[in-house]
């Protein structure tokens, strides 16, 4: 056991450190911590021109090849420099992994290294209005038709759709088999005929995520992942890397509020008090550092198991469901410091408003990448080996 | 960055489950316990000659050793001994710690005094011809032991003959680790060299590694009974608002282990983050365990309200833990001081 850095991770991070300080500026950052997508588009090229995305990926399709560990490195300091993620995070969490353990080579090629620079976005199409959690249930149908899969039905739920050039999506290709074995992956160009993304406005205001309606879309009859009725199983590497390496990516996050937290506690609030003298305030930050501190030590825990044994360890499937919960607690948190000052959510509110679009969003994460519920019920029988519910 | 254990600190584990599983079964406890002395004496020579009290063993070794002991609530003082006492002792007392001959607990708390490993303040006092004076309270296997190391006014630590003082049980509601008040009247003592500094980071540590042990242990019997348990025609585990109890605490059990293995690595290692890993790994693994301990309460019903299961015995060894040294909200406000300022 030991949590030091080995000397060529060492190098790393020096390097990515005096990257950081110069190519990004923490002060000029949009306001109010919203996403601004021609920002973070720039910003995503940057990163990627620097050669820190897809660090793990393989080389011939624009990654680095280099270990896990790295990857955490590159966390830490996104960290501590306070800069945004690449935008492209369903392309890079969910699209790219599920590609390169599926995708022929033709695949790899045409996609993976634009979806590293941030040049075509991704998004997911699983839910559907009629299948949430129960993603077997899906009803979006495609159909041959010579070389053409004919894509008809609805998708929900599906974050950057408005801005996203390329969709991985769960279709039915089979409606005389058994639900499961139904089921297709396929990979469809956003700007085809027939796509039309309505926004759908969240409880922030802002239109994060959408729906998404197919019309007599036609994706060229190569555009799938897998064999026809191999949708289930390559659905499931998706949300396997989903709940996998995104695991660095949100315990990074909720170090970035937690660290903006402090910041907040330690100012005078809009009535003058500085929460931070106050012993309730600091046993509540106390809290929430035990927390962040158990999860990244967890996702050290995992990441170790997976670099000798291969897979990840059973600890690794609590992380996300313990992450949303307490970035909920955290950012409700900072909200409460402001008092009633703390309902201005723009110009005028404390931050331009940066903590009340943070708590709203972060409603969202025990609804998002298996909800709370599902989570829970995974975790009682295939960690704990309870008798199956359904 | 490696986060594992070395194949021979897994050997090990192995071992004391099996060890412990075969010479000193949890349901063997209660009788032990219940009774007097309330240990099994002949069951030192026993960890001795198995190497844990081996100088060389390191912090990493010993929480390993300590999950087991702890899931298996051995009684007896080897958590006194090693957990606390084993900082101050010079190679003379290691060599019969380590031979099996000496069993020492430590002497900290006194009423009306802060409980916490880092309290300097005392009325009990050492003369110049090395006499100590003085009650202390809350003694852990007091009366299982052979000396004890005490804490005199100024914090020094001298070491007193248990012989030579008064031993008073105290009624403890965790029968497997019986506290003390003993009092000294001119006992002699000797010196022993380093202070409570040294014990603190480390007794908070080996606490968290056996609160971890029990949280484990409580949610194997609850999982157990969740899986067998039907009620309307189903068994119970298949109720989400029972599994969700036992996921939530495993959660927390499995969170806080990370945070264990950190604390005791950066310990032995001297790291820098050495005290607000312990304060963090002490207070939410302890805390773990009581809450896993209260969830498998209710997931058992009646039965787990009952003296006969074993699982009131966990709960209180939880508790024990979560209040030993300092407590949860101290800690907290020890973190708060490195992380706000």
């Amino acid at each position: 056991m030991d949590f030091r850095d080995t000397a060529e991770e060492a190098a790393f991070r020096a390097k990515l450190r005096d990257w950081y300080a110069g190519n990004f500026d923490a002060e000029k950052m949009p306001a109010a911590g919203r996403p601004d997508v021609g920002f973070l588009r720039e910003w995503s090229r940057r990163l990627y021109d620097g050669g820190y995305i897809g660090l793990t990926w393989p080389k011939e399709y624009g990654g680095q090849g280099l270990s896990p560990s790295y990857q955490a490195i590159y966390f830490e300091e996104m960290v501590r420099a306070q800069a945004p993620e690449h935008i492209g995070v369903i392309g890079l969490n969910m699209a790219g992994p599920t590609i390169i353990a599926w995708g022929t080579h033709e695949q790899k090629e045409r996609h993976l290294a634009k979806l590293l620079s941030g040049e075509e976005i991704w998004c997911q199409g699983f839910s559907e209005p009629g299948s949430g959690s129960d993603l077997a249930g899906a009803r979006t149908t495609a159909v041959l038709d010579g070389d053409h899969w004919v894509v008809n039905g609805q998708k929900v739920w599906s974050s950057y759709a408005h801005i996203a050039d390329w969709c991985i999506l769960v279709v039915r290709t089979d409606a005389s088999a058994e639900k499961h074995a139904g089921l297709s992956y396929l990979l469809v160009d956003m700007h085809s005929p027939g796509v039309e993304v309505r926004p759908l406005k969240q409880i922030t205001g802002d239109p994060e995520f959408n729906e998404i309606f197919f019309t007599d879309v036609r994706v060229p009859k190569e555009s799938i992942l897998g064999k026809p009725g191999d949708g289930w199983k390559v659905a499931m590497t998706t949300l396997l890397h989903e709940r996998g390496t995104m695991a660095f990516a949100l315990v990074a996050q909720l170090r970035q509020h937690f660290t903006r937290l402090v910041e907040l506690a330690r100012q005078p609030a809009p009535d003058g008090s500085v929460p931070a003298n106050d012993p309730v305030v600091r046993d509540a930050i106390a809290r929430e550092w035990v927390e962040l501190q158990s999860l990244a030590f967890t996702n050290y825990r995992t990441l170790t198991t997976l670099l000798t044994k291969g897979q990840p360890g059973p600890e690794s499937s609590v992380v996300k469901l313990v992450w949303s919960e307490a970035n909920q607690r955290l950012t409700k948190l900072a909200r409460s410091l402001q008092g009633l000052s703390g309902m201005l959510d723009d110009e005028g509110g404390v931050w331009d408003g940066y903590w009340q679009y943070r708590q709203l969003r972060s409603r969202g994460n025990t609804i998002e990448a298996g909800t709370s519920e599902i989570l829970r019920n995974i975790v009682a029988e295939r960690v704990l080996g309870l008798p199956r519910s359904r | 960055m490696d986060f594992a254990f070395s194949a021979e600190q897994d050997m090990l584990r192995v071992a004391a489950k099996e060890f412990l599983a075969e010479q000193f079964p949890l349901d063997g406890v209660p009788a032990i316990v219940d009774g007097e002395p309330g240990w099994q004496p002949d069951s030192w020579k026993q960890l001795a000659e198995l190497g844990w009290t081996d100088p060389d063993l390191t912090l990493l070794d010993h929480t390993v050793l300590f999950e087991e002991t702890g899931a298996a609530l051995l009684p007896g003082p080897f958590f006194a001994t090693v957990a606390l006492a084993w900082p101050a002792f010079d190679d003379e007392l290691k060599t019969q710690v380590s031979n099996g001959d000496l069993r020492v607990s430590l002497a900290w708390a006194e009423n009306g005094r802060p409980q916490d490993l880092r309290h300097a303040d005392y009325t009990t006092t050492v003369a110049a011809d090395g006499r100590v004076t003085g009650t202390k309270v809350l003694v852990p296997d007091a009366a299982a032991t052979d000396a004890l190391v005490v804490v005199v006014d100024g914090g020094a630590l001298r070491l007193v003959r248990t012989a030579d003082a008064d031993v008073r049980a105290l009624s403890t509601s965790d029968r497997s680790r019986r506290l003390y008040e003993v009092s000294f009247d001119n006992a002699p003592s000797r010196a022993l060299n380093g202070s409570l500094a040294d014990i603190e980071n480390r007794a908070m540590v080996l606490a968290a590694a056996e609160a971890l042990g029990v949280g484990r242990r409580a949610l194997e019997d609850g999982i157990a009974h969740a899986s067998t348990r039907a009620q309307f025609g189903k068994v119970i585990g298949t109720y989400q608002a029972v599994s969700n109890q036992l996921v939530d605490a495993y959660a927390a059990v499995e969170l806080a282990r990370s945070l264990t293995y950190w604390a005791a690595w950066s310990v032995q290692e001297g790291d820098g983050d050495a005290e607000v890993a312990c304060a963090a790994a002490k207070s939410a693994a302890t805390e773990a365990a009581v809450t896993a301990c209260e969830h498998v309460i209710q997931v058992l019903g009646g039965v787990g309200m009952t003296w006969e299961h074993i699982l009131h015995r966990l709960y209180k060894r939880a508790q024990w833990l979560e209040s030993f040294g300092s407590g949860t909200r101290a800690l907290r406000a020890r973190i708060a001081d490195a992380v706000i300022g």
